[in-house]
């Protein structure tokens, strides 16, 4: 089957332009160089339909960015996003309607001066997917998908609770029929008890809409738990990519493996925390070789020189990693 | 049990809001006990008083917050009806304070060095520069900051979020006290420094004997490191005992729905056990049990009397009508 998203080789450069007093230095023989982060680094990936992929990774990973571009809200600067739309829908509609994305504040993602039917019907509206007369019917059907009052259309964001704007944001980016939902950190700002009910929603929509999901997260919990794929980055570069089943069950790179480690479990008893030492590098100025290597404990002369690639170590199952080209001679 | 004596008792505190719009019952109620070098967890999701309480026994509610009624006793003393100086050599001395976020508890424009000095000297007039900056010098080492005789010449926003937070750790055990409040002190944190963090402080209070107060709204991260958890919800405390009896067999329905929410990998597949609903507002509380509205074994003696505390032994305390009356399950 072909891949619903199939990303390949994509990078994204942000740089930080010289200043005036660094220009004139420049002129006068100094040499400063602009400051580039590479947010994203030469990243490949493919998704099936109807699966959920959870890409996960501490601050500074990348995993916003790449949720970005493959929402069409930022441009790459190298490599591209392909998208395999179902030839039954109405294909002549403009691609970026296909994916969706869900913000993590959904207050500062939702106009505060629109009341929510307009809200939700808007995009709808405007690519002719339903005639204006039928605004009210259609919205007042999506905040019922969501589980909302179809009495609240006429309120605005600012009545509703964090968990209830959030499934103002789930209706209005399902309003245009999407294939691909990107949630960036979608339930990060609500209460544990609210958490539970946006992801149970989540899942219970991907059944109902056929979705396919890329769920961005830090949070390993809920990663593994929705999750049937998961990618794993750091610094910009994907450093494990594995099927659920195989990342709790036989995590690969020493990263992933510190990760797990670090989830408070809501297990019986005191743990040790054993934790990885040292800080998330810069991402202005990334460690040589495998980004990895001054945390990792088996790090070696090998590591700092030559950035690992990925390898397929069982079916789906990729990592880079150095240690595992030493161990299969 | 008996021949620990509780370092800090709390009686039925009251801690409410006069607002324009009403009186906010913040804390309603609270009553619990920490013992010498225990560390005792207080949970709840926002909006259930759980900083309130920890605000309070600090002597830090502002205006229109007001310590209404109950009894805060440190180490025998009632910290309710202390003056303020009295307060004030107790801050930072005897019970000290970690926030959320460490950027706003450290002064920007000052050294780590200054702020390090001037907590020391504020409780210790006798001591010379040197011998303070020494001191302050040890403790940056005990937090694992490395080099921290230079290091404590740095600003605060040369420190990344993870080493300011050990910063301001290092500043709340400077004066040795017996009692800390961690406020949520690795929610803003990525995982694998939020494990550094936790193995930190598990590892320094083992050490000083310092009693711990961890306000959070993850059940995960208390489970690993409390001798006793509290839940509160809407104010009050619904269930408090000793962790491994209360996580492996909670009792009161909100704090089983809690466990519910929370995503794991045992649970893969299934829907979580939501909890309905959402958190009532405190300024117009229902009357009886402020859980009603979400609980699936109500009954209409929820409707009409607030639960008392029910022990129900093994040092348990549940606020449950049902409790009791029928085999928990």
């Amino acid at each position: 089957m072909k891949p619903i998203l199939t990303v390949s080789n994509l990078s994204k450069d942000f740089t930080k332009p010289l200043d005036l007093i660094a220009k004139l230095l420049n002129k006068v023989g100094q040499d400063n160089k602009e400051e580039v982060v590479h947010a994203v680094d030469d990243v490949s990936f493919a998704v099936q339909r109807g699966e959920i992929v959870g890409i996960v990774g501490e601050s500074g990973c990348g995993k916003s960015t790449l949720g970005r571009m493959v929402a069409g809200i930022l441009s790459p600067t190298s490599g591209s996003v392909e998208f395999d739309a179902e030839q039954t829908k109405a294909s002549d509609l403009p691609q970026a309607l296909q994916t969706q994305m869900i913000f993590q504040d959904p207050y500062s993602s939702r106009n505060p001066r629109k009341r929510v039917i307009d809200i939700i019907t808007e995009a709808p509206i405007f690519h002719g997917l339903i005639a204006r007369k039928q605004k009210n019917e259609f919205a007042a059907e999506m905040l019922q998908r969501v589980g909302l009052d179809p009495d609240t259309l006429q309120r605005y964001p600012h009545q509703f609770s964090g968990g209830q704007r959030q499934r103002i944001g789930i209706a209005r980016a399902l309003a245009v029929s999407p294939e691909l939902l990107v949630c960036d950190e979608s339930i990060a700002a609500l209460d544990v008890s609210i958490q539970a009910q946006i992801i149970n929603l989540f899942v219970r929509l991907r059944d109902e809409f056929t979705l396919t999901y890329l769920f961005i997260s830090h949070d390993i919990g809920v990663i593994e738990h929705i999750s049937d794929r998961v990618i794993v980055m750091y610094l910009g570069r994907i450093v494990e990519t594995a099927p659920i089943s195989s990342f709790l069950q036989t995590p690969n790179h020493p990263y992933t493996k510190a990760l797990l480690a670090g989830v408070p479990r809501l297990e019986v008893g005191k743990r040790e925390y054993e934790p990885v030492s040292g800080e998330i590098p810069s991402p202005l100025d990334p460690p040589t070789g495998c980004h990895f290597h001054p945390r990792c404990p088996f790090a070696s002369e090998r590591c700092q020189r030559e950035a690992p690639l990925l390898r397929e170590l069982s079916a789906g199952h990729f990592s880079a990693c150095h240690l595992n080209d030493e161990a299969q001679p | 049990m008996d021949a620990v004596k509780p370092i800090l008792q709390i009686e039925n505190l009251q801690t409410h809001f006069f607002t324009k719009a009403g009186v906010v019952k913040a804390v309603d109620g609270v009553s619990f006990d920490i013992n010498a070098g225990e560390v005792v967890g207080l949970v709840g999701e926002s909006g259930s008083g759980k900083s309130i309480t920890g605000f309070s026994v600090m002597g830090l509610v502002d205006a229109p917050g007001k310590i209404v009624g109950g009894r805060i006793r440190f180490q025998g003393e009632d910290i309710a009806a202390m003056s303020p100086q009295q307060l004030q050599s107790l801050r930072g001395n005897r019970i000290s304070m970690i926030f959320q976020d460490p950027m706003m508890t450290l002064n920007p424009v000052l050294r780590v060095e200054t702020q390090m000095v001037e907590a020391i000297k504020a409780h210790d007039s006798m001591i010379s520069k040197s011998e303070a900056r020494a001191r302050a010098r040890d403790a940056l080492g005990l937090v694992g900051i490395s080099a921290p005789e230079e290091r404590m010449r740095a600003y605060p926003h040369q420190f990344s979020g993870g080493m300011r937070q050990r910063v301001s750790i290092a500043i709340a055990m400077l004066n040795r006290p017996d009692l800390i409040i961690a406020d949520e002190p690795t929610t803003a944190l990525d995982v694998t420094i939020q494990g550094q963090v936790i193995h930190e402080m598990q590892r320094l209070c083992e050490v000083t004997k310092t009693a711990l107060l961890w306000i959070t709204h993850d059940l995960a991260v208390v489970a690993g490191i409390a001798d006793r958890i509290c839940v509160m919800y809407a104010g009050r405390v619904v269930e408090q005992g000793p962790i491994a009896s209360t996580i492996s067999q909670p009792l009161h329905p909100y704090t089983r729905g809690l466990m519910g929410s929370v995503p794991s990998q045992n649970r893969r597949g299934q829907p979580l056990q939501q909890i309905d609903g959402m958190v009532p507002s405190l300024l117009n509380l229902p009357s009886g049990c402020a859980f009603q509205n979400r609980c699936a074994m109500v009954s209409d003696k929820c409707l009409s009397e607030i639960p008392e505390p029910i022990d129900v032994g093994e040092q348990r305390l549940v606020r449950c009508v049902n409790v009791g009356q029928e085999p928990a399950s």
